[in-house]
């Protein structure tokens, strides 16, 4: 029966899940004996207990009466919104860089390689901890704040940015102005019938501007009150560091990213773009750039995964991103350390299996077509 | 090495055992079982939780040796088992982790500057040994916000350490008084002392010893000033594991024998002398020349003895790292009984 190799390779591979799940079982069943044996009980029920702690920096409404889910939702958006700023400026840093590097021009080509070896060769964690006190050295203190025409206030606790007060109860109105703004690019592109939608899709952010200038009551402009700076939304300085950390670290790989695949276009795409007449800028953005994509969406599908798990570097700059406040502020509080691990884990997993599966998706349309 | 070591310490417990035999009656009456205590013999060292620096509790000086108030008890522990106050390995730990490394037994014991509560009591299964450090949380601002008590502080930011029951008491403050106290949490204090010192936020708190530390850590410590109130108690000290009542009793009676040898006026210069001189009884039992009372710990009798000609007493060991000769803190309640303060020791016999 074993003789034959393919029921052998299925024997064995039998064998082999049943010693995962076996070591899976002893270490879960040790746990679960740690756990009783120091009196802790493992649940989830803490989520709806009173956090009575301060989050600094929210997207989304904070009071210290809220429980420890919500500071879960609040630390999760933080670290979602660094995340995407991270990616987005990463992806165009690394792009430019990318294509310095390939440049004619000597001085720029070196420019380019010097800051791809600096920054690739020094720790991230020392770079943000670089750029947020390069930033925190630089700015003044908030009763010297910088004005900028237009309301805009800046100091060390950060860029304060007139913001609007929404009217009580206009939550949904925001909601359903998000929701309008992210269905905008998939309306451009959808077909009804044979027609194309494509710029008649412009209504829809229009209306989303509407309901958004419909729920606003008035625009509060910030001023110095007190200690701080009141009124306004605040970006504050922490974000910037941990933002400018994450990008500029993931940008220096990207660029050899983008270096490696631009060079892996076959030459004959260059030299067949150049003798139809084509100057540089259309061969390179027209031809040679849309074939590279192919080539670098799966390297940078890891990039980007990368940018989101090292968000959690932000604890060192005092960014109050998921780690620091649930696997930090919160397990102490609570006193449930593996119960907040595995929220946190499951959290960056799911994070992270959306951002790639969306990314697989992008790459099977780049994909080459073979017919 | 190390297992060199190991066998060589066998072969000792070996013919120890031998003799052990012989004197049988003699091991019984001073029946010791304690697998910590076991362990830290057996590996030649104690394995101490510590702060992973700050000045006054725990810190490597220049030359990388530990110092501090914490640090004294870990060779305070070491002095009273091996007659060897060099016999300890530091562990720094953060306030994130440092019950998980006690729980886990990674350490043998943790004195950390932490706070001694219910819930680490109950829901985390330590010991809250007893303090050897009292003190409050307090608020330390700049001189030039004229700020005259935490009350005035609405608006305003504060730097702190996460992971610590500190949030949670500014909270309350700010529920108590109705103003809003902001905070802004560090993982580590090289980040939170540069980001106060750099005017990101107005005050930075912990309790008194840290504060005075932090204090210490800035460009012009003249330019910051304590706030009146203090937010909390807190009797820092201490953790044990439960379940090795004594260990914990070591632990315990290596931090008192201090406390003691300032209530009979024994210090690290005149031990020595008084232990030839002496002729008070007190004086005697405790440095172990008459009875029984290192025996009863699993020790020997002249642990305390051993403590004192080592770290000298809880008075001088307060001068040299908070007080004068330190951090510049007044002893206020950690002044013994009779000065005013709350150190008070169990009796000895």
């Amino acid at each position: 029966m074993v003789r034959r190799p393919s029921r052998r390779a299925k024997a064995a591979q039998w064998l082999l899940l049943a010693a995962v799940l076996a070591v899976a079982y002893v270490i879960i069943s040790d746990a679960a004996d740690n756990l009783a044996r120091r009196n802790l009980r493992f649940g989830f029920g803490f989520l709806a207990d009173r956090a009575n702690f301060d989050i600094p920096f929210h997207l989304v409404s904070w009071v210290e009466a809220d429980t420890y889910g919500r500071a879960l939702l609040v630390s999760l958006l933080n670290t979602l919104l660094v995340s995407a700023m991270g990616i987005v400026t990463a992806t165009l840093l690394g792009l430019v860089v990318g294509i310095m590097r390939l440049s004619v021009n000597w001085l720029m080509r070196n420019v380019a390689l010097g800051f791809i070896e600096f920054v690739r060769n020094t720790p991230q964690l020392v770079q943000i901890i670089f750029w947020y006190f390069a930033v925190l050295q630089t700015l003044p203190p908030p009763r010297g704040s910088i004005t900028i025409p237009g309301g805009f206030l800046l100091n060390i606790r950060g860029l304060y940015v007139p913001g609007a007060v929404m009217r009580p109860g206009s939550e949904l109105l925001s909601l359903l102005a998000v929701t309008l703004l992210v269905a905008t690019p998939f309306m451009w592109r959808l077909r009804l019938g044979e027609v194309l939608v494509g710029a008649k899709a412009l209504v829809l952010p229009l209306l989303a501007i509407g309901l958004l200038a419909g729920g606003t009551e008035r625009i509060e402009f910030p001023a110095l009150k007190g200690f701080n700076i009141a009124g306004g939304t605040q970006i504050p300085p922490e974000l910037v560091a941990l933002w400018a950390g994450l990008s500029i670290y993931a940008s220096a790989f990207i660029a050899e990213i983008v270096r490696s695949a631009i060079e892996a276009v076959p030459k004959g795409q260059h030299e067949a773009a150049h003798s139809m007449g084509l100057r540089r800028a259309p061969v390179l953005f027209l031809i040679v750039l849309p074939q590279a994509i192919r080539i670098m969406v799966p390297q940078l599908t890891s990039q980007y995964l990368n940018i989101i798990k090292s968000s959690t570097l932000g604890a060192a700059v005092a960014y109050p991103e998921i780690f620091q406040i649930f696997a930090g502020t919160v397990m102490q509080q609570a006193n449930k350390e593996v119960e907040t691990i595995i929220v946190v884990m499951a959290v960056f997993l799911t994070i992270n299996l959306l951002a790639s599966a969306f990314m697989n998706w992008y790459n099977e349309r780049v994909a080459l077509v073979e017919r | 090495m190390i297992r060199h070591v190991a066998k060589g310490f066998s072969r000792v417990a070996a013919l120890a055992g031998v003799f052990g035999l012989a004197s049988g009656a003699a091991l019984a009456q001073g029946e010791v079982k304690s697998p910590t205590l076991d362990a830290v013999k057996k590996r030649g060292e104690v394995i101490c939780g510590v702060d992973t620096g700050i000045p006054g509790y725990a810190y490597q000086d220049s030359a990388g040796k530990w110092q501090g108030l914490d640090v004294s008890l870990c060779r305070a522990v070491a002095a009273a088992i091996f007659g060897d106050p060099e016999k300890v390995k530091y562990i720094g730990t953060t306030s994130k982790v440092r019950f998980s490394v006690l729980q886990s037994g990674e350490i043998d014991f943790l004195v950390r500057d932490s706070e001694l509560t219910l819930t680490r009591d109950s829901a985390l299964g330590l010991v809250e040994i007893t303090p050897n450090f009292y003190t409050g949380q307090t608020i330390m601002v700049r001189k030039s916000l004229n700020v005259a008590h935490a009350k005035e502080l609405n608006g305003a930011t504060i730097c702190l350490l996460t992971g610590t029951t500190l949030e949670t008491n500014i909270a309350d403050f700010n529920r108590a008084n109705n103003i809003k106290i902001g905070t802004l949490l560090f993982e580590r204090p090289e980040e939170a002392f540069a980001a106060a010192e750099a005017g990101r936020c107005d005050g930075y708190t912990d309790d008194g010893g840290s504060v005075a530390a932090a204090r210490s850590a800035m460009k012009k410590p003249d330019d910051w000033v304590f706030l009146p109130e203090t937010l909390s108690r807190q009797p820092l000290g201490p953790h044990t594991r439960q379940g090795d009542d004594r260990w914990t009793d070591i632990v315990k009676w290596s931090h008192f024998a201090m406390l003691e040898a300032e209530e009979l006026g024994i210090t690290k210069a005149n031990v020595d002398e008084i232990k030839k001189s002496s002729t008070d009884p007190q004086v005697r039992k405790f440095l172990g020349l008459e009875g029984d009372l290192g025996k009863g710990l699993g020790l020997t009798n002249d642990f305390a003895y051993n403590i004192v000609k080592a770290e000298g007493n809880y008075g001088e060991v307060y001068e040299a790292t908070f007080g004068s000769k330190g951090l510049g803190l007044p002893r206020g309640l950690n002044n013994l009984y009779r000065n005013g303060g709350l150190m008070y020791p169990y009796s000895w016999y």
